[in-house]
This record gives C-alpha cells, sequence and structure tokens, in this order.
C-alpha cells in the first residue's frame, strides 16, 4: 500500500508559500525549492514554483508601446510609419488568424476593458468548426465608450495613436475572420473622433484597409460610430443594440455575441487597448509581452492615476507594479505624504474600494487585485486622501440605522450576478467594498447622530420622532 | 404578515385624533409628485412643435449619404444617431421636427426615434444657449485639482444662474454631468464640443469671460437656430475637421491662457488651462524621455 502520510512540516511549508507567494516576491526573498517534494492528499499536485521574477515595475521607454502618449510626434500617417505603424502588416495578415490568435495567447493579453477576459481565447471564439460556411458578415465592435468614472486612457490612444487602433482593428479584424470594424466612440469625445476619423480615411488612402487591406487581399473596412451619452452602452450588448440604433439597452446572453451580435451577425466587442496593442504584440512577439507582469497577468498597461495625487497622470507601466510605486514615482505621491493617504478605488467606480493599509503592498494585476476582494478594471487609479468623506449623503450624516447597512450588503449581494447587465455587478461592488474596510466608520457615525438628535432615526432616515409626528406611513418602518 | 398588520393596527386604533396626520392618508396608488427641469415627454410649444418645417442643408444631405454608407442597407436605421447629431447641430436642439424628418429618412416609425432621442443625454430637446457648460462633478473630477465643487460654484457666482438653466441673454447653459472621460485632467468642463481641463475658479471665470467677449465680437445672440455647434464645425466628424489642430488657425500664447484665433475672433484654445499639454506629470516628465524606438525594435526570430 502506498504511504498517504506526509511529513508534517513539508505540508506546512507549502502552504505557507501558498499563501505568502505575493508577499515574498514584495520583499524580493526567494525561498529555496525543496528538493524532494510528495504527494499527499492535502498537496497541490504542482506546486508552484517560486517565480523567477521578483520585482515589477520600472518599464524601460524602449518597451513602451504608446510612445506618443504625451504628444511627443503628430497622429499623422508619416509620424505613425515612422515609429512602427503599419510595418510589415500585410506579412502578419499572411500569417492567418491562427498565427494571430497564437501570438496574442502566448502574450498572455486579457482584456483590458475591466473583466480581464484572455483576449486569444475571446477571439478564438469567432472561429469556431465550420465559420466559413456562414456567409454573414462578421464584426469586430471596438468599445470605446470609455464612461468609467476615473478612466482616460482610451481617449489618449485615440487622439494621439488613432493608427495603432485602426491598424490594431484590422489585426484583431483578421484573427477573428471579421469583415469590418466598427469603433463606437463616446460622443462626447467630438475632437477624439475628428482624429481618429482622419486616420481612417489616411489608411483608406493609403491602401492599408479596404478592399485588399495592405495588398494581402484581405477585405477589410473599418467604420467609426459616435454614442451620444449614456453609461449603460460601455456594456458589450447594450453597445450592440446602441449600434443598430436603439436605445442602448442590454440584452439578453446567451446568445452571446461571437453568435448572435451586431445586425444578427457573429461579433466580438472588444476594447481600445486590447485591440491597439495588438498589431505591437505581432511584431514584438507574443514572448517579449509576456515577459512583463505576474504570471497570468501579463504585459504593459495604461494607468491613469486621478484624484488626490500632486501630478495625476496617465502613465504606461508594467503590470503588476506595486501601487505604492506606481504613485510615488509617477504621480509625485499622495498630497501631504503616503500617511494622508486614506484608500484608493484601484480600477475606476466601479471596483470595490481599498484601505490604505492593503494599499502599502498591493501589487496592480488582476489577481492580487481580486485576491484583495477588489478588481484592476480599467486601472483608473483614484487616490483619496484623509479630507475625503466616502460615505453616502445620507449615512454620511449617520442619519440611519445599522440595520440598513444590512440591507444594503443584502441588495448588493442580490444584484451581483443577477442582473443581465454586466454593470449590475459594478453597481454592487463599490457599496460592498464600502461597507468591507468602512463598516466602524458607518456604525460610529450613526451612533453619533443617534446621540446628537435623540435617538436612533427610523430606515428610511426618518427622525426618532417620525411616528410621534406622524409621518410614518408604512407598519414596517 | 399577520403579527406585523394586527400590532400595527392596535396602536392605530390607540393614537389620539389628533396624531392622525392628514399626510397619513393616501390611495395605495398615489406616489408623490416630483418635479424635475427636463421632461421625458414632449409638450408642444412655439418653438418645438411638429408644423415647424426642418429640411437638411445641402452639406448635411451630402454627409448623410455618407453615413449611410458605413450601415448595411438593410440597417439603415443604424444611422438615426449619427443623423439626429446632424440635425441638432443644424437646428440648434433636437426638436420634434427634427426628429419627425429623420424618421421619414431613415423609414423608421417616429416613436422608434422618440426613443432614441430620449434615451441619449446628448440630444438636447430643449433650446440650449450658445454656449453649453457641463461640468463634470463625478469622483474624479470632484477630488482632482481644486475640486469641482469650486468650478460650480465659480460658475454658479458668475453667471448667477444654477445647473439646468440658461441665461437670459441666451449665451450659456449650465449643465452638471457624469464623468466625461478626462479624469486626469480634473477639474474639467465640456463646453459645446471642446474639454477645457486643469481649471482653477479663476480660469473658469477668465474662460466664460472671454467667451463673452467673443460672442460680443461677431455680435452673436444666444439661443438662434443652429448655434451650438453648427455651420462650419457642425459637418460631424466624417469630415475630419478639426479646430486647433488642422493648422488652419494659429495657436499662440496670449497671457496665462492659450488662445487661438479663427476668423478673426479671439478664443480660447481647448485643453488643459494649466500650461500643462496633456496628460503628462505637470512637474516634468518620468518616462518616455528617451530616444524613441522605430522599426529595429521588432522580433528577430524570423516570423516576420
Amino acid at each position: 500500500m502506498i504511504t498517504r502520510r506526509i511529513p508534517s512540516s513539508t505540508l506546512q511549508k507549502s502552504t505557507v508559500r501558498n499563501v505568502s507567494a505575493v508577499r515574498s516576491c514584495l520583499h524580493g526573498q526567494q525561498e529555496p525549492p525543496s528538493s524532494q517534494q510528495r504527494r499527499g492528499l492535502a498537496t497541490p499536485v504542482d506546486i508552484p514554483q517560486p517565480p523567477k521574477k521578483t520585482k515589477w515595475g520600472g518599464l524601460k521607454d524602449q518597451d513602451r508601446i504608446f510612445q506618443n502618449l504625451y504628444g511627443h510626434h503628430g497622429a499623422d500617417i508619416q509620424s505613425a510609419m515612422k515609429y512602427g505603424d503599419w510595418y510589415k502588416t500585410k506579412e502578419i495578415l499572411l500569417k492567418g488568424d491562427n498565427w494571430i490568435i497564437n501570438e496574442v495567447k502566448k502574450s498572455g493579453l486579457r482584456g483590458r476593458g475591466g473583466a480581464g477576459f484572455p483576449s486569444g481565447l475571446k477571439w478564438s471564439f469567432m472561429n469556431p468548426k465550420g465559420w466559413e460556411k456562414d456567409k454573414k458578415p462578421r464584426y469586430l465592435v471596438v468599445n470605446a465608450d470609455e464612461g468609467e468614472p476615473g478612466t482616460c486612457k482610451d481617449r489618449e490612444i485615440m487622439r494621439k495613436d488613432p493608427h495603432k487602433l485602426v491598424e490594431g482593428c484590422l489585426v484583431a479584424g483578421r484573427a477573428m475572420n471579421a469583415t469590418a470594424a466598427y469603433i463606437y466612440i463616446r460622443g462626447e469625445f467630438y475632437h477624439e473622433a475628428t482624429v481618429l476619423q482622419r486616420a481612417i480615411q489616411e489608411a483608406y488612402k493609403a491602401g492599408f484597409i479596404g478592399e485588399n487591406a495592405c495588398g494581402s487581399g484581405y477585405a477589410f473596412d473599418v467604420y467609426l460610430h459616435r454614442g451620444m451619452g449614456a453609461y449603460v452602452c460601455g456594456e458589450e450588448t447594450s453597445l450592440i443594440e446602441s449600434l443598430e440604433g436603439k436605445p442602448g439597452k442590454p440584452r439578453l446572453k446567451p446568445p452571446f455575441p461571437a453568435a448572435v451580435g451586431l445586425f444578427g451577425c457573429p461579433s466580438t466587442v472588444a476594447n481600445v487597448e486590447t485591440v491597439a496593442v495588438a498589431p505591437t504584440i505581432c511584431r514584438r512577439g507574443g514572448d517579449w509581452f509576456a515577459s512583463f507582469g505576474r504570471e497570468r497577468n501579463q504585459g504593459t498597461k495604461l494607468f491613469c492615476i486621478s484624484g488626490h495625487v500632486n501630478n495625476p497622470c496617465t502613465v504606461e507601466e508594467e503590470m503588476s507594479i506595486p501601487l505604492r510605486e506606481l504613485i510615488e514615482k509617477h504621480c509625485g505621491g499622495v498630497r501631504g505624504g503616503w500617511d494622508n493617504l486614506l484608500a484608493v478605488i484601484p480600477g475606476g467606480s466601479s471596483t470595490p474600494i481599498l484601505t490604505k493599509k492593503i494599499c502599502d503592498e498591493q501589487l496592480m494585476d488582476f489577481d492580487a487585485l481580486k485576491d484583495s476582494q477588489s478588481g484592476l478594471g480599467t486601472a483608473a487609479v483614484i487616490v483619496m486622501d484623509k479630507s475625503t468623506d466616502v460615505i453616502m449623503a445620507r449615512f454620511e450624516k449617520g442619519q440611519g440605522r445599522p440595520r440598513e447597512i444590512d440591507m444594503l450588503q443584502e441588495l448588493t449581494k442580490q444584484v451581483e450576478g443577477h442582473s443581465i447587465c454586466a454593470l449590475g455587478e459594478a453597481f454592487a461592488w463599490p457599496i460592498q467594498g464600502l461597507i468591507r474596510h468602512f463598516r466602524p466608520e458607518l456604525e460610529a457615525k450613526m451612533a453619533k447622530y443617534a446621540q446628537e438628535n435623540g435617538g436612533i432615526p427610523y430606515a428610511g432616515g426618518w427622525g426618532s420622532d417620525a411616528r410621534v409626528q406622524g409621518q410614518l406611513i408604512s407598519p414596517g418602518q | 404578515m399577520a403579527s406585523k398588520i394586527l400590532p400595527a393596527s392596535f396602536r392605530a386604533i390607540r393614537q389620539r385624533p389628533c396624531q392622525i396626520n392628514l399626510h397619513q392618508w393616501r390611495f395605495l396608488t398615489t406616489s408623490s409628485r416630483r418635479t424635475s427641469d427636463a421632461l421625458q415627454i414632449h409638450r408642444d410649444t412655439p418653438d418645438n412643435n411638429a408644423n415647424i418645417p426642418f429640411k437638411f442643408n445641402a452639406i448635411n444631405e451630402k454627409l448623410i449619404e455618407e453615413i449611410l454608407k458605413r450601415y448595411p442597407p438593410q440597417y439603415k436605421k443604424a444611422a438615426v444617431m449619427p443623423i439626429l447629431d446632424l440635425g441638432q447641430r443644424q437646428h440648434g436642439f433636437t426638436s420634434i421636427s427634427v426628429m419627425n424628418e429623420v424618421a421619414r429618412l431613415l423609414d423608421m416609425p417616429p416613436m422608434r426615434v422618440y426613443e432614441v432621442a430620449t434615451f441619449y443625454t446628448m440630444y438636447n430637446r430643449t433650446p440650449v444657449g450658445r454656449f453649453h457648460l457641463q461640468v463634470c462633478t463625478t469622483t474624479p473630477c470632484q477630488l482632482g485639482g481644486c475640486g469641482s465643487d469650486s468650478i460650480m460654484k465659480a460658475i454658479e457666482d458668475h453667471l448667477g444662474i444654477h445647473p439646468g438653466h440658461t441665461t437670459a441673454d441666451g449665451l450659456f447653459t449650465f449643465t452638471e454631468v457624469e464623468c466625461l472621460g478626462a479624469c486626469v485632467n480634473a477639474p474639467m468642463v465640456q463646453i459645446n464640443d471642446d474639454y477645457y481641463e486643469d481649471l482653477t475658479p479663476e480660469s473658469t471665470v477668465a474662460l466664460l469671460k472671454a467667451l463673452q467677449a467673443s460672442a460680443e465680437q461677431t455680435g452673436a445672440a444666444g439661443g438662434v437656430a443652429g448655434l451650438a455647434g453648427s455651420n462650419s464645425k457642425g459637418m460631424g466628424s466624417t469630415s475630419g475637421a478639426d479646430r486647433g489642430q488642422d493648422g488652419k488657425s494659429e495657436v499662440s500664447d496670449i497671457s496665462a491662457t492659450k488662445k487661438y484665433t479663427a476668423g478673426g475672433v479671439n478664443a480660447p484654445a481647448p485643453g488643459p488651462l494649466s500650461g500643462r499639454k496633456t496628460c503628462e506629470n505637470s512637474a516634468g516628465l518620468t518616462n518616455l524621455t528617451s530616444e524613441p524606438w522605430g522599426t529595429e525594435a521588432f522580433r528577430k526570430d524570423g516570423e516576420l
């Protein structure tokens, strides 16, 4: 009989390493791999090897994809070509869909729009077995409806590096065998839309897109569609609805857009940044892109840091960069010093808030932030110093009863996972994050209010003497 | 349930008559009326009713032709949003006659067009002033820079109006909006199509004064049809016409605020008003300082 015992010391050691993998990486320590690992019932099959890289951040300029982020050169086609755009695009197209998808899979690129779904996999859904028998048109829809508070990365791409996006449409479109790309840009971005439209016209004129894109024999069109101001259109199915000329209300899934999407044809919705990095990944190799960031969170990423920092800016950095380094290196630090930090929203308003204690050692990537019960979202870092009040209007005054916190929590739990629109979760998460980290603060405020106003108010914010005054109408109150 | 209702009914009986307030007696179906300054329904007014004729002008007719080519022929109605926008730019706001004309052009039931026009916030279904000030007050703008609250206050104090209102001379309409996507350049205001960023209360007031002066210079009054972003720049995004970036207008630095001259009128140039170029660190570049790479950086494994 095979022994299933394992020396307790080995077991302990391996679990400890699992939990503290992130922490030990941060301090740059590496535990020596133990020479013999024996498998027990409770041991995972493959014990994670200590990562090869333990420090992230400090991306070099020659590894930055968006070189024109600060307007170094013009957005026209000549400047774009000088700095590497439209270089050997024909060869990339001729390599075929599988090659491009493999390259993107190798690069470990995850969707930059918020959900972080592996892009190579998503694009491959467009090419199921026998897709070529379907003669319908197929669409790539680029989501440039950047409305998530805190996010302003796509705007910079579209107004300064529009050719990266147009070429990205072609390359990503080739990977999913699409016939055309629609770029849905939010209506407020009028100047960005004109710059992008000019880039599209330049590309048509140069023969890079159109009937015979780059001379490869592949026909591909790029169209621009301006939205007219609706946050909800950032959700993929409502974006499709909106593009079809209807009010942007989300659709029920399934059918997923890859089966029935825009105009009833197979389509895929992808974020601007995801699409715009695709050509560079193909030209510099998936392995190059994968050499940045932690395992499963590879690549470079545009971070937008706003709020209470000394010098807010947008910057392209390596994934998994520590939050503190990101803020102190590129934004001149938090106003009033790091100790003045109250909280950080790491990925746009829809992600749960993080307290300072977590921020001290937080790595900025999808998995590390998920472990902190938040999310990378669009990597829009909103920094708040101690002068901020993070709590909602009524609760801010403490005008509520502790029971209402639970009611709110339960409401968010019911919305989470039950909404047809992905933004339902986006509503639930910030509130959950707030309650998770600031519940004592909320309760203290309520106690203070009760003391000052002669009693705990009724649910709904009614004063404690509302019943005597005859203002209450519902027995439950 | 009974256990909840019963004690309550007992309590009600026990209540002294003086405690029973009139407010308590309402029909089950009624809810308190809330008034809003933006109606979701159409009411005929002298300047907005179905009898006012509306036709697209020749330039826009050509643009509509271009726009229709972008969508599959059987999905003509997908063009409803860009064409409504053209109509708004020509007429000044999205009136009922603009909507009806778009419905006729696209063979859509008018109700489908009304649905679109009421859903999206950028269709102004009532006339707006010549300059439509849209101040972003979402979290990053509220926190960043001097905070959007101070900008709101500066505008309210200078113009004497509150969000949702138009000045008496019809020059300015002031609205409070959600995130406009320029968070790194907070606080910011969108005036018609232009973003003015990195504001302070002082630069906001200076900006408003400059706009007032430019309107006086051209003798333009507010609230005239086709003014909010019409004529030369009202060609939609298909034209590629882009002020301040096409070399046709000369950009020069006058005092603290950047200005540009077009048609002999000085107007503040859009963008950050703090002297910063775009979204970089205002204290100096922290990256992208070395020589940019070109084609030499690409893969050399022979795959391409």
